[in-house]
């Protein structure tokens, strides 16, 4: 095996709308270890040599969803992505594809958090429980149905990573139709039908192309790309069941 | 200033402060709420809690038992009427989580399962998997979006409380995006900004968790309580301090040391079955576990590490599937960041500062002496946890409480009108003024980070497991030096939009008042008591002078001055605190002597 090296590059990309005309690159030397993670070496970075670059980070345990960033080309969480994996280096680090950048590694994440609160994202209740009737009972074999679903920590790596969102950010994209089918798919709920006019427009799951990219780079194994394609066909029988039901499938 | 003006004020959306909202909003929904939050609300710490919720739930378990196992984990140093209320009302705040959606693990009949605790008597804590605070978070949030009078500030950065004529009226925030000011105007405000664990060197907090919300009451006089009581989570990440939850111990996991013997019986824990009984051995109370580390180090039977020494969490024997199932997010940590496989290999451990049992003094309904402020969460001290706090009982603490935090700033919402906006945007202009002045300044010559790295070093030094007056002393010296030096600090960054350089200059001072109230509360404490353990002759439990909660007041720049309230204790004396067979002992004798003093009252 090589020997470790002492120092590792990164190229960042700097935007600094007070003062810079568009991005650059910039390029800092970090010491490296083998368990460095990027953001760690971008913490060394502010630390140490300049207080001005600037990106968001907090639990640096792959929950909090606030490190998203291209690293070398690819959606990554800086706090999960480690220099031993990039060597020799240098490590190229951008801003989230497909967000407008407003500083340095910091993305606009506005229309992303619009499009949530868009799609009804809580429990609409079947059937309405009061608290001295205990909980709601699910087997374990409900849970399954969208335990996976409800994972998604909302770090938008799907979104940099989906071509359809890139062309046209009007899609409803693949974390927020992951989270619809969390709500539709739970046994609990009985809200579908309200949601289902948001998936059925254009918009929603049919601009999807089947990339499945976006199921490959999320962190948290969510699979939004199996969502989007199980919303298709319940859109589909949506789409057809409602000419002999008035009211549409959605009971 | 742009000025908002609000029924009630809420700053932090994490669990605390998004459930306060939800309450609010329910008790009357013509009451208009702002939500300000330095981050977007599913970033905000509770995020990281893993292992899960505590309430009573089973038939065999009782409120009585969950209350004794509260109160004698905190070494009789809580709010025994607050507990009262606290497990009296938290089953029903988790069927409401689980009515909002909350996707707890469910038994095969479809009734949510629990699993065993540190410090538990019955098993008791409901989980979603190893992502309890993840799920919870993001219910709440979700569940959020339903109420149209929850107006969100997200990524706005609260530079101070607006006090005036006696009462808190507002707040003063910075939009992180653009280095605008706002002032929200309110009737009530509820702080509910999370933890400090930030001031220690290796923690398990995220780099948000910064002591503001406990900052800014202080200098607006409200004490800081217990704050030398900081808990030690005994099984974290060397090098990061990540944690490895309790849960991990919960469903059978051992601890080892470097001879492969599970020591914890050596430090009164034992006996040591083979899948440990709940409050013995690895399901001990984190105080009693991070104290065993620390001897076995000293005796030289832990595993030197490139980050530390450490000691082994053993979970080979939970077999791949049970890890899968219970402990997804615990194993993905350990074969990404530590390349170790927990089903063929144990994972190196060490203990890491994790929460801070004390914060802003309220009373049992979360009120502060300042009227209109509130508190929720892990910035408040409203009674719970004295001396040392039970593992799954902070996450059921923010329903609780956050909920009575939103009903009580509501009904006084509605009991005063707004103030005289002239003055309450003079006093904001001044905070205006304070919060640019690091940008200003061009004669300075010292760096944030290197003074944090300064603090968070010395907090460990002085302010760690065992603790000495030598030691304290020279971190409230050394806090003193920093505090003059924060005034010097020069800025890489003159920006106005997205100026965390700036940011981070603001939070060392909040984390710097903090640091203080919790060393001087501690080197006054003259006596060992859960969590704040010396060894420096004060090494026993002393009731007569010091079962009472400090209360660090701010004095200005200088030191903090320590004063002292009592503790309310309903039905539990102070009482031996042991676990293993010593505490199933010393539980018989207890139920012995109560029900000769039923029998009397009968």
């Amino acid at each position: 095996m090589p020997a470790s090296p002492e120092t590792i590059d990164l190229d960042v990309l700097r935007y600094r709308p007070e003062q810079d005309e568009g991005p650059v690159w910039q390029r800092f030397a970090v010491p490296y270890a083998s368990d460095m993670s990027v953001l760690q070496a971008l913490q060394h970075i502010k630390d140490e040599q300049d207080g001005s670059l600037t990106f968001r980070w907090s639990c640096r345990m792959a929950i909090c969803g606030s490190c998203g960033m291209m690293v070398n080309g690819r959606p990554a969480l800086a706090c999960q992505t480690f220099l031993r994996d990039m060597l020799p280096g240098p490590v190229r680090v951008e801003p989230l594809a497909h967000f407008p950048i407003e500083r340095d590694l910091v993305v606009n994440a506005d229309d992303f958090i619009r499009k949530l609160e868009s799609i009804k994202p809580y429990l609409i209740p079947k059937s309405p429980r009061s608290l001295a009737d205990g909980e709601y009972l699910q087997t374990p074999q409900q849970l399954a149905q969208f335990e996976q679903y409800s994972s998604c920590i909302n770090c938008m790596l799907c979104y940099s990573a989906c071509p359809q969102y890139g062309l046209d950010d009007a899609f409803t994209g693949p974390g927020v139709l992951a989270l619809l089918h969390r709500y539709n798919a739970d046994s609990r709920d009985g809200g579908r039908a309200a949601r289902m006019e948001i998936l059925n427009a254009e918009e929603g799951v049919w601009s999807c192309t089947a990339v499945g990219y976006c199921s490959e780079v999320c962190p948290k194994h969510v699979d939004p790309a199996n969502a989007v394609n199980q919303n298709k066909l319940n859109s589909a029988m949506d789409y057809f069941l409602r000419f002999v039901s008035p009211r549409g499938a959605s009971r | 200033m742009e000025v908002i003006k609000a029924d009630v004020a809420i700053v932090g959306a994490g669990g605390g402060g998004l459930r306060a909202a939800i309450a609010v909003a329910e008790r009357d929904p013509q009451l208009s709420i702002v939500l300000v939050s330095k981050v977007y609300p599913m970033r905000s710490h509770t995020v990281a809690a893993e292992g899960g919720a505590a309430a009573v739930t089973q038939a065999h378990d009782s409120l009585d038992a969950h209350f004794h196992d509260t109160v004698a984990g905190g070494d009789w140093l809580c709010d025994q009427d607050v507990v009262e209320y606290f497990v009296a009302h938290s089953h029903e705040e988790m069927v409401q989580m689980e009515h909002w959606g909350c996707p707890w693990n469910r038994k095969a009949d479809g009734h949510v399962n629990v699993r065993a605790f540190g410090g538990m008597k019955i098993e008791r804590t409901w989980f979603a998997a190893d992502k309890s605070g993840f799920h919870m978070l993001h219910t709440l949030f979700q569940t959020s979006i339903k109420y149209p009078s929850i107006r969100r500030l997200d990524e706005h950065f609260c530079v101070d409380l607006v006090v005036d004529e006696g009462r808190v009226q507002g707040v003063v925030a910075i939009e992180i995006a653009t280095g605008e000011f706002r002032l929200v105007q309110a009737k009530a405000v509820i702080i509910a900004t999370g933890g400090a664990g930030r001031v220690f060197r290796e923690n398990t907090n995220g780099g948000i968790v910064t002591g503001d919300g406990m900052a800014l009451a202080y200098r607006h006089g409200v004490p800081l309580r217990d704050m030398e009581f900081v808990q030690y989570h005994p099984t974290c990440m060397p090098g990061t301090g990540l944690l490895f939850t309790e849960a991990c111990r919960g469903e059978g996991g051992f601890l080892l040391n470097k001879h492969g013997y599970r020591y914890l019986q050596d430090y009164g824990l034992g006996p040591a079955d083979p899948s440990p009984r709940n409050k013995a051995m690895e399901l001990g109370p984190r105080d009693r576990l991070s104290q065993a580390y620390w001897h076995e180090k000293r005796e030289g039977r832990t595993i030197a590490g490139p980050h530390g020494d450490v000691v082994h969490l053993d979970l080979r024997h939970l077999g791949e599937e049970k890890l899968r199932e219970r402990l997804p997010q615990i194993c993905e940590l350990a074969v990404q960041y530590l390349g170790v496989d927990p089903a063929r290999q144990p994972i190196p451990v060490l203990p890491a500062v994790h929460y801070t049992m004390g914060g802003i003094v309220a009373n049992g309904r979360t009120a502060a002496p300042l009227p209109g402020l509130y508190s929720v969460g892990e910035c408040s001290s409203v009674g719970i946890h004295g001396a040392n706090r039970l593992g799954s009982n902070s996450l059921t603490e923010l329903l609780v409480f956050g909920k009575v935090a939103g009903e009580e700033a509501a009904a006084y919402a509605k009991t005063v009108p707004h103030g005289s906006a002239a003055a309450v945007a003079a006093l904001a202009d001044d905070a205006r003024g304070h919060a640019l002045a690091p940008l200003a300044r061009e004669d300075g010559n010292e760096r944030t980070s290197t003074l944090r790295r300064e603090m968070a070093q010395s907090m460990e030094d002085g302010c760690g497991i065992y603790r000495t007056a030598a030691a304290m002393q020279a971190t409230c010296d050394k806090l003193a030096e920093l505090k003059e030096r924060s005034r010097r600090v020069r800025l890489d960054d003159r920006s106005k939009g997205w100026n965390t350089d700036w940011l981070l200059a603001i939070e060392l001072g909040y984390q710097l008042d903090v640091a203080q109230a919790i060393v001087h509360s501690a080197l006054q404490r003259c006596e060992s008591r859960g969590s704040h353990q010396r060894l420096d002759d004060y090494e026993a439990r002393d009731d007569a002078n010091f079962l009472k909660h400090s209360l660090a007041y701010c004095t200005g720049t200088g030191a903090p001055r320590i004063d002292y309230g009592p503790v309310t204790i309903t039905s539990s004396p102070p009482g031996k605190r042991a676990y293993g067979a010593a505490g199933e002992q010393a539980e018989a004798e207890r139920l012995i002597q109560q029900e000769a003093i039923d029998a009397r009252v009968a």
